[in-house]
């Protein structure tokens, strides 16, 4: 085990980073989610508004949610992750 | 016997087997037996990985108690089960990159070799294994018993003679494989299981004169069904968000898939993954539990919720479709099984046996040892399953509340938290297991708890367990 004062790997401040950001999409997601659904959804079901076929709520939260998310994911994945070695050279991974 | 529908399902699952005797060769050529069997030599790329956590988590549970529940419950059980979106994306972030480097410069190759390795502690080694072998049969017996469930409905044999043809089926697919071959055709029946539920969902649809009449009919039958509260208002807005803990972030506590997040080859599979799983998960989740809500005006009356799919395939779906789309749930139940079975039987031999017995094992006993322990395992499980529960859902579902409770801080606070230290560790399992299994229990008999999921309470008791023992016997930080 290291003992003393090491250097915080580098490749360790960007995986914190990205944790945190899974707790923000997760966060986002269950807002949305919970937020269509249990605002339109409380409505008496007779009053109900359709989007193709679907209850307006499930529509919202499910359908568009999903979706949101897949975009959401696209863009976090495209522009703010970063490629890093696991191996322990660091800098330089073979294959 | 139904042969236009079982040839086309035989066929696909011959063809899994050949893809698994393909990397049973190729395994041959790899040095480490251990990390080969167990990991597959941490070489999976993108959509492999994707395709993979989706086929193990997306087990009986999803595919046949899930749509079985949307079918009696409603929409509600839509809303629940796509809380599992999650899952996707955060699993692979929250372990993600921290994870993957971990374990390589550890050379773990299971979770409790990552737990041992991190605390070092012989107990934290012995409360995973148990509770992994523990829970993990309860979760291997739902799987059987679904498969038997499907292919009783689909060949029309007797309750035990298709447990049986499925566990065979299971046992020479996982022994000759291993991991890489478990893998593989994950990647193979996820791609089955994402068409197969698209094409069942158009069936479905059809059969019911498009989504606005089958929405009517169920309006008719009880407005219930389309409110976000289940048939007869059982889903509280708690009791459903609950489920956010239960198969949404509480995922990451799940040794199953943990074990996946340390297998990826580089950055690039995984961010690959990420994306790949996100719409996977999404994807097969909405359409499965849409098919079981779509179901009751088509298929009014089924006794049985977990037959909801296989009946409704074989009603909507020309026969030979069908039997390709049943191929679905199949695959998906038994690459779960496949991957439990590793992992208990990795969980035994490599960090149990191994560690402890017999140190100095060389390769052939080692192998040895795996193949014969997971056959042995299998046919317990086969024997436990004989006698099945009413609905496979609420195992597997209890097995996965009592995995996450044990693991989720060890795991997370472990990687992340450097005063995560071994006490911390080791009460935070007890008092998550303990107080999962009372409350569970507390649950069945006077309904549950604040309602919300049994696995809501543990989940912040083992973490508060972990934080305040891991700070009274506070030592020097932990540096990776």
């Amino acid at each position: 085990m290291p003992k003393g004062e090491k250097r915080t790997d580098w490749r360790f401040r960007i995986a914190n980073r990205e944790a945190l950001i899974g707790c923000g999409l997760a966060i986002f997601n269950i807002i949305w989610w919970y937020g269509f659904a249990y605002t339109l959804g409380s409505k008496p079901p007779l009053e109900y508004t359709y989007i193709l076929g679907f209850p307006a709520w499930f529509f919202f939260s499910c359908i568009v949610g999903f979706i949101v998310m897949v975009f959401l994911v696209f863009l976090v994945v495209k522009f703010v992750l970063k490629e890093v070695p696991f191996d322990e050279e660091e800098g330089s991974e073979k294959r | 016997m139904n042969w236009e529908v079982l040839i086309p399902l035989l066929s696909l699952l011959a063809i899994i087997f050949l893809i698994g005797m393909w990397s049973n060769r190729k395994m041959k050529q790899s040095s480490s037996f251990l990390s080969d069997y167990f990991l597959g030599s941490r070489e999976l790329g993108g959509l492999v990985l994707a395709m993979t956590m989706a086929a193990t988590y997306g087990s009986a549970s999803s595919f046949l108690g899930g749509p079985g529940a949307a079918y009696s419950i409603g929409l509600g059980w839509v809303l629940l089960a796509m809380t599992q979106v999650a899952t996707g994306y955060f699993v692979l972030l929250i372990l993600g990159k921290k994870f993957a480097i971990v374990t390589r410069k550890f050379k773990a190759v299971t979770l409790i070799d990552f737990l041992k390795e991190r605390y070092q502690s012989k107990s934290v080694v012995l409360i995973s294994a148990f509770s992994i072998v523990v829970f993990l049969f309860a979760a291997m017996a739902a799987q059987w018993v679904g498969g038997a469930y499907l292919i009783q409905t689909v060949t029309g044999l007797s309750y035990l003679g298709a447990l049986f043809l499925f566990a065979v089926a299971v046992l020479i697919y996982v022994i000759i494989g291993g991991f890489r071959a478990v893998a593989v055709t994950d990647a193979t029946q996820g791609i089955i299981m994402f068409i197969g539920t698209l094409v069942l969902l158009i069936g479905v649809v059809i059969a019911g004169g498009g989504i606005p009449n089958i929405m009517n009919d169920l309006v008719t039958e009880n407005p219930n069904l389309i409110t976000p509260f289940g048939n007869d208002g059982q889903l509280t807005a708690a009791y459903v968000t609950s489920f956010w803990i239960l198969v949404g972030v509480g995922v990451v506590g799940l040794p199953q898939v943990a074990v996946r997040a340390m297998s990826y080859r580089d950055a690039r599979s995984m961010h690959r993954a990420l994306m790949i799983g996100t719409i996977v998960v999404g994807f097969i989740m909405l359409n499965m539990h849409l098919i079981g809500v779509f179901a009751r005006p088509v298929l009014p009356g089924i006794e049985v919720a977990d037959q909801v799919i296989p009946l409704i395939a074989l009603e909507t779906l020309p026969p030979w479709v069908a039997g390709i789309v049943l191929a679905a749930p199949l695959a998906a139940m038994m690459s779960t099984v496949d991957s439990l079975l590793l992992l208990v039987s990795s969980s035994v031999v490599k960090d149990v046996y191994i560690n402890y017995f017999k140190p100095n094992a060389n390769r052939e006993h080692v192998k040895k040892v795996s193949i014969g322990f997971t056959a042995i395992l299998g046919i317990v499980v086969f024997l436990l399953a004989i006698n099945p529960p009413e609905l496979l859902i609420y195992l597997n579902l209890f097995a996965f509340g009592g995995l996450e409770a044990a693991f989720i801080w060890p795991i997370v606070l472990g990687l992340y938290w450097k005063y995560a230290n071994k006490h911390g560790a080791i009460a935070s399992m007890v008092v998550g297991i303990s107080s999962y299994i009372a409350i569970y229990q507390y649950n069945e008999t006077y309904g549950d708890l604040f309602g919300v999921h049994a696995v809501t309470i543990p989940v912040i008791l083992s973490l508060l367990a972990f934080i305040s023992f891991s700070l009274i016997f506070k030592k020097e930080p932990y540096q990776f």
